[in-house]
């Protein structure tokens, strides 16, 4: 029962019960956090947009190691199922649920974007705020939020599109991810924030674990359902796949 | 028995999620979920849609595996996974979900390559591979020629295509033809009504100054093309074309130049054992002739069973289990994806 877990994460002596892995892999960073109920005990990121399996699971390991933990006393997982580009996402999420498959473990997904708001929400910024992150094929995945006192709240939905095309009073907004520098003309409010960090998605996640204001969970926790306060394990794609079939050197339709 | 290595092998290098687990030299369960009808639309496989595909299928099918084969994860001994060649992203997905696995079992990890594969899982069918054993992969991706003292860390590339695959052949000459995707089953099936001597195709690189050069190597884009010019012709005049008589003789000279070339090449090198894998060696007159010559060159044959000939977990399992057995290192939990790992490569 997640209450239960909700229940240890506010209650103090019982913290070291919880380990929560948070991962994710929707931008340049293969980022990865824990937190163990109280707070973010370790961190690991590695920013290299093209190899995100290749750095992934060595940094849970040595998340890991830095609090002397083993893989089996992770409790919970949390991903970053996006949007971002897809190649990389997927990492991430299918590397959450194999994990938490593997050790019979709730595993959960959280929308990146929620993840950069949360962050710039921890580092104290209050008003409206739009996150830009990189979508490739000159476009930007994007999302808004009010940062009021409580958090960060969603205004607008996720969305893809060319930065120029956004809305004159989104656009004018203060904006984190990797849009504006990538599209400065059209994105002229950039702030110092690029890419998700697993440390704030691992705080957002436990926040939303205790928030008992969420409308109340069954039990058990499947990996194919949202929960209360999470998003499911979808990622969020946003584009249909391209379909033009692979080149001839690399394909094998007959094994 | 019970102290032979237990490994689960994870295959995602193009549209079949594979995951098998094998004991030793035992295949115990091989388990696919196929993506090929959301491609058969497209006329190929889209890595996009394979990509998603596997993600999807990806928990479900090691989850599957694991209840039909009665084996608990934390019995592994290791993990084994394509780590190339294939297509990138795809690759990706079930590289990731071994690492997750290996990681979160405190298992080893063997990234394995996906034509060592296709060698080591006749293993499982028809136990210990002769060292050497010839072997000639056929299928929509490879065509290719290996010589194989040690299917763990010596393979050596023989020849292989210089165009299309054999089977991206058996696909285009489908789509001429007006049979579906994927064309290896229908053009075989075709075929058995027609007869193969009716057309004369061309065979590539089988004579003069080509064969002494590309000795071992294939083509068959020049096969594809006088397919559909003779198709062409017939139906700009006017007439029906015999569609079992083009299938069986096209056929005909694919097997043909493919069985020609293993068999010198056993020769030449003096090897007595010849496999063959890959998914167009479910094909039944590459089967036939196959069986036909090596009877004739006093060469054994070895082809697995046609579930076992398309890509597939078992094989991937079957290799990594080799290689626990021999005592090779594990993979490092960073290994990388490879999309065009070279065969030679055995591990990543
Ligand atoms: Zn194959």
């Amino acid at each position: 029962m997640t209450g239960a877990l909700a229940a240890r994460v506010a209650c103090s002596d019982s913290l070291t019960l919880v380990l929560l892995l948070a991962i994710d892999t929707s931008t340049t960073a293969i980022t990865v956090g824990l937190h163990d109920g109280s707070g973010v005990v370790a961190e690991t990121t590695t920013l290299d947009a093209r190899a995100h399996a290749e750095h992934l699971a060595p940094g849970i390991g040595a998340a890991l190691a830095t609090v002397s933990a083993g893989p089996g006393d992770v409790t919970d997982v949390v991903v970053g199922i996006g949007p971002g580009p897809f190649t990389g996402l997927r990492v991430g999420i299918v590397t959450a649920r194999t994990f938490a498959f593997a050790l019979g473990i709730p595993v959960r997904g959280l929308t990146s974007l929620d993840a950069v708001a949360h962050q710039a929400w921890l580092a104290g910024r209050r008003g409206d705020l739009l996150v830009a992150t990189d979508a490739r094929r000159k476009e930007v995945y994007t999302a808004a939020y009010a940062l009021g006192d409580a958090g960060a709240r969603r205004t607008a939905e996720p969305t893809v599109s060319r930065a120029a095309d956004l809305p004159d009073e989104l656009r004018a907004l203060p904006t984190a991810g990797r849009g504006p520098a990538l599209y400065g003309d059209a994105l002229p409010h950039g702030i110092e924030l690029l890419d998700v960090s697993g440390a704030a998605l691992a705080d957002l996640a436990v926040r939303r674990l205790a928030d008992t204001t969420s409308p109340d969970l069954d039990g058990t926790l499947q990996w194919t359902e949202p929960g209360r306060g999470f998003d499911g394990l979808e990622p969020l794609y946003l584009r249909r796949p391209d379909v033009s079939p692979a080149a001839p050197t690399t394909k094998s339709t007959l094994g | 028995m019970s102290d032979e290595p237990l490994v689960l092998g994870i295959e995602t290098s193009c549209d079949e999620t594979g995951v098998g687990i094998v004991r030793g030299q035992t295949l115990l369960v091989d388990t696919v979920a196929s993506s090929v009808d959301e491609h058969a639309r497209f006329g190929g496989v889209v890595p996009e849609v394979a990509s998603r595909a596997h993600l999807e299928a990806m928990v479900p099918t090691i989850d599957r595996a694991c209840r039909e084969a009665g084996v608990s994860l934390r019995d592994l001994d290791a993990i084994s996974v394509t780590s190339g060649p294939g297509l990138a992203g795809a690759l990706l997905v079930g590289v990731a979900s071994a690492k997750a696995l290996a990681l979160a079992l405190g298992k080893p990890i063997y990234g394995v390559n996906h034509l060592a594969s296709h060698v080591a899982v006749d293993i499982v069918e028809h136990g210990p591979l002769p060292e050497p054993t010839m072997a000639m992969l056929v299928s929509g991706g490879h065509s290719s020629l290996l010589l194989v003292p040690d299917v763990t860390n010596d393979v050596r590339s023989l020849g292989a295509t210089m165009d299309d695959a054999a089977g991206e052949a058996f696909d285009k000459v489908a789509r001429v033809l007006g049979l579906p995707f994927p064309g290896g089953p229908h053009v075989d099936r075709a075929a058995r009504e027609g007869n193969r001597l009716a057309i004369d195709f061309p065979r590539g690189l089988t004579t003069g100054r080509d064969l002494e050069r590309h000795r071992f190597d294939f083509s068959f884009s020049g096969l594809k093309t006088a397919v559909s010019r003779w198709v062409e012709l017939r139906q700009r005049a006017g007439e029906n074309v015999p569609v079992a008589d083009v299938a069986a003789s096209f056929q005909e000279a694919v097997v043909d130049v493919l069985t020609r070339k293993a068999l010198l090449a056993c020769k030449e090198h003096d090897v007595e054992h010849l496999l063959i894998g890959g998914g167009v060696a479910a094909n039944s007159r590459l089967r036939a002739l196959a069986e036909e010559r090596c009877a004739k060159a006093g060469v054994v044959l070895r082809v697995p069973r046609p579930g076992l000939c398309t890509d597939n977990g078992a094989m991937v399992a079957a290799l990594g289990a080799q290689m626990v057995a021999k005592g090779r290192e594990p993979s490092d939990l960073g290994l990388p994806t490879d999309s065009s790992m070279p065969v030679t490569l055995v591990q990543a």
